[in-house]
């Protein structure tokens, strides 16, 4: 028979662990949120693999770029660089920012996501959290893109504080436009077709923009394209406070353009939250 | 207020077209194991997970411990644990990392989190394992974790969505022994299985499920009277004489179909009426059979196995095809009680 044979003491031990005598009272928000940006730094610690391409994709780009193309686009290396680094910051952290949906599909397709879904917690905090684990990636990508600039001779023009606050701007945006990816990653089946479909949206967005080169070249029908995407805004605000000159309204710009995005894409995103099934 | 624990009328849930749940009812006692019986696809998931707040029920009211899945699902969510394939751990986190982002997320603080992942770990006997990422354990202390993490809050009331599936014998009955203590400890255990044993062995009350809807409720013992017979199981010394038993055990019963040879060679039963008359006869099969020189190392005589009842209940077997479902007739009708003590 398999009934107890062995009450041992892990019958003992399991018996006082159910028994819980002092039962915590229910965190805020604010905790449960910090709790789970914990757990995607614990991810990170685990699966350092993630980080590969966040260190990767920029140093190929720069590089790339720097030296392949800059000498044709802008006459010589150095010069080409000043004008570039800005904009890989801005495209390094912007390919990141899928992963969002990507790790959240994840968390779907392996269950995590349902056991959060039946804790007594704050509803946003799972998602929240996540997110603001993000930036942390997205501050790693930040420095080593701007690192490498520097060895290679880039000087932000807007000193420090400039550049402090370019990366800081540039957080806000990725946080604000994770809200898009939060919603593949509730909506499709796997987390590669999450990447698949997020990809296909995102490189349009960052190469028919201003990060590579000046759209003045460009014929008109692609101009006009280039004038309205929002990438292209936000390039010029953060090329304007690390060259320093920045104009407030690029700056504002951005701002309106963060908000407008999670006021419109983080209530779908908790709306498809609960209702998942 | 009710002496139930969980209770629900009416639930239904579609998807597309298919009515996963079909209106199901359920009244669990508190301090029970309830089982819900039933192959795969006929809904028994899909009815946990509305129970369990993640899911929006389209029909049909529920409430656990007296409160309502729907109006007051946080209250709820602060009552349940869940454990299945579908609500699990992090692979990529250790076991320790696990219990304390769950510990966290309910209000314990730090040291006081990091405290009960240890007791936790260690009364689910995992303590070696604690700093290993969760996606390097073995399929039995991957389900301790998971059942770990749902008892975090201690919660009052359980669901368990097939707490055994896919697990070898011996961490079987390592889950059996948790929710055993479990339940004598108070807490209420809602379990879906489709292995008839489990059921039998650990629930109070069980409700045999089938395409969204309970098509019987009662102990193992109420379902298995209601098939009306009983039977006895017969396993040979010697193989070749397992024809010429058969014809013995045919003839004193008077009916030649209530014979039915086992896959196993060695092994054949009989199905015997639930009449005193019916008794008396399968009394007389082990003293026929050792006139007649056919030594008989195992014999069982019992209530009517699960399957059978299932069998009864929807004209179709199981499709769960475990040897270990069918538990010897005596062994079944003995545990019944045991789980009830």
């Amino acid at each position: 028979m398999s009934t107890t044979d062995n009450p041992t003491t892990a019958t003992t031990s399991l018996r006082s662990a159910v028994s819980l005598e002092n039962r915590p009272s229910r965190p805020s928000p604010v905790e449960n949120t910090l709790t789970f940006a914990w757990r995607a730094l614990l991810k990170i610690k685990h699966v350092p693999e993630q980080l590969f391409d966040v260190t990767l994709t920029p140093i190929i780009f720069t590089l790339m770029f720097t030296y392949l193309f800059g000498g044709a686009i802008a006459g010589d290396t150095s010069t080409y660089l000043q004008f570039l680094l800005p904009g890989i910051l801005v495209q390094t952290v912007l390919i990141i920012t899928v992963y969002t949906g990507f790790t959240l599909n994840t968390d779907i397709t392996k269950g995590v996501f349902d056991r959060f879904r039946s804790l007594p917690i704050w509803r946003p905090a799972p998602i929240v959290g996540a997110l603001l684990g993000d930036t942390v990636r997205y501050t790693i990508a930040s420095v080593i893109t701007l690192g490498l600039g520097l060895i290679l001779g880039y000087r932000p023009g807007g000193g420090v504080a400039g550049t402090l606050a370019a990366i800081a701007l540039l957080l806000v945006f990725a946080f604000s436009l994770s809200w898009i990816f939060t919603i593949f990653g509730l909506l499709m089946r796997t987390p590669n077709a999450v990447m698949g479909v997020s990809m296909l949206i995102l490189m349009p967005l960052t190469f028919a923009s201003n990060i590579f080169v000046d759209p003045a070249t460009m014929p008109s029908a692609l101009r006009a394209f280039v004038d309205v995407n929002p990438v292209t805004h936000l390039v010029t605000a953060i090329r304007g406070l690390m060259g320093g000159g920045a104009q407030l309204s690029d700056v504002v710009w951005v701002l309106v353009a963060s908000a407008a995005l999670t006021l419109v894409f983080a209530p779908i995103t908790m709306r498809l939250y609960r209702t998942k099934s | 207020m009710s002496d139930y624990a969980i209770e629900a009328h009416g639930l239904v849930k579609h998807f597309g077209s298919t009515r996963a749940v079909d209106g199901i009812d359920l009244e669990v006692p508190a301090g029970t194991v309830y089982g819900v019986l039933g192959p795969n696809g006929a809904g028994k998931t899909t009815a946990v997970r509305m129970l369990a707040t993640l899911l929006r029920p389209d029909a049909g009211t529920a409430r656990i411990l007296g409160h309502d899945i729907l109006r007051e699902a946080d209250t709820v969510r602060s009552l349940v644990g869940l454990t299945g394939q579908y609500a699990s751990v992090d692979e990529d986190l250790t076991g320790a990392e696990n219990l304390m982002v769950l510990a966290r997320l309910y209000g314990f603080s730090r040291p006081a989190a990091r405290r009960r992942g240890a007791d936790l770990l260690e009364a689910f006997d995992l303590t070696e394992a604690a700093s290993k990422q969760v996606k390097t354990y073995s399929g039995g202390m991957r389900r301790r974790i998971d059942l770990a993490a749902s008892l975090v809050m201690s919660p009052a009331v359980l669901f368990l969505d097939e707490p055994t599936t896919g697990l070898d014998p011996r961490s079987r009955n390592d889950v059996w022994d948790i929710v055993r203590v479990l339940v004598d400890d108070g807490a209420t255990v809602l379990l879906t299985t489709q292995y008839l044993e489990e059921a039998d062995q650990l629930a109070n009350r069980i409700a045999v499920v089938d395409h969204g809807k309970v098509i019987a409720e009662g102990t193992a013992t109420e379902l298995k009277s209601s098939v009306g017979s009983g039977s006895v199981q017969l396993r040979l010394a010697d193989p070749s004489r397992r024809d010429e038993a058969a014809r013995i055990v045919a003839g004193l019963l008077g009916e030649p179909d209530a014979v039915s040879l086992s896959p196993d060679p060695a092994a054949l039963s009989a199905r015997i009426d639930s009449t005193a008359d019916g008794s008396a006869r399968a009394h007389q099969i082990l003293p026929r059979l050792h006139d007649a020189g056919i030594h008989v190392p195992e014999f069982s005589l019992g209530q009517p196995s699960l399957d059978e009842v299932f069998l009864a209940l929807t004209g179709q077997p199981t499709d769960t095809g475990q040897p270990t479902d069918t538990p010897q007739g005596s062994a079944a009708g003995q545990t019944a009680e045991e789980a009830s003590s």
